[in-house]
């Protein structure tokens, strides 16, 4: 029997936090659309995943108010290009219809992953309370 | 928590496609504009658009402004009408050099951009709903 919160969540943490930072990286590629140069991107699920795992604490120590943060890359790895299956003329990589449907999928993972937490919670609530599932 | 710029990215794209949608707006409204002098015949009007990243701490949001409004270099026509009260002294009027078929066009493509935009904001708010009620 999982001990804390950590244990008891799993993965389902650090994959609502890369879902998350996809959902920005996705609407940000929508927003820029019609962006001349704008080049759509992504992140790998599977590697981002993986990486926010192990890297743990990745900030940078920062000694001065205005000192830029390290934590350039967010959880999980860097973003990637995507590569447009059709080019433009004005350089711009976004498909619309591409970006919208990763984007409805990863809201539902996201949801997904978030029903599963949800659900983990109830548990601990129902082993602290001492209830029996009803 | 990180979603909440997404309402400044999403809303940053409906507000650079609205200034669009405008401008198509004043275009196809002086399509059939005249006037009497070369410079001073309507130019349709184009926004420019530039990505700007929400700053170093969250490179994942970029927004996207209006860089500039451009008018477009295309030649106006110049007809010969001299019994137009605009005419110059060689009996030219200049139309403007409005192209109503790019016009549609940006109008549609716009309207459809502004949707996605509109849908990612609803959405979000539902996801972040969702959050919040969490373990209940």
């Amino acid at each position: 029997m999982p001990i804390g919160f950590e244990q008891a969540l799993g993965a389902q943490q650090e994959a609502l936090r890369v879902y998350q930072r996809r959902h920005q990286v996705l609407a940000s590629n929508l927003a820029n659309a019609d962006t001349p140069g704008f080049k759509a991107r992504d992140i790998d699920f599977k590697t981002a995943l993986q990486q926010a795992g192990q890297s743990g604490d990745t900030q940078m120590q920062t000694t001065n108010a205005r000192h830029m943060g390290g934590d350039m890359e967010g959880p999980g790895g860097e973003k990637l290009y995507r590569v447009p299956n059709q080019p433009s003329l004005d350089g711009n990589t976004v498909d619309p219809d591409l970006e919208m449907s990763s984007w409805a999928e990863n809201v539902q993972r996201y949801q997904a992953s978030l029903q599963f937490t949800s659900g983990r919670f109830s548990s601990m609530k129902h082993a602290i309370t001492g209830q029996a599932r009803g | 928590m990180t979603m909440f710029n997404v309402f400044d990215v999403a809303g940053s794209g409906m507000s650079a496609q609205s200034l669009r949608l405008n401008t198509t707006a004043s275009n196809l409204a002086n399509a059939d504009s005249v006037s009497g002098d070369i410079e001073t015949a309507y130019r349709s009007r184009h926004p420019h658009f530039q990505a700007v990243m929400d700053g170093f701490d969250n490179p994942d949001s970029v927004s996207v402004r209006v860089d500039n409004i451009v008018r477009s270099g295309a030649p106006v026509e110049a007809r010969y009408q001299p019994e137009h009260p605009e005419a110059d002294e060689e009996g030219y009027v200049y139309a403007s050099n409005v192209n109503p078929v790019e016009e549609m066009v940006n109008m549609l493509s716009a309207s459809r951009a502004y949707q996605n935009n509109i849908e990612v904001i609803s959405t979000t708010r539902e996801m972040m709903q969702r959050t919040l009620q969490m373990g209940q």
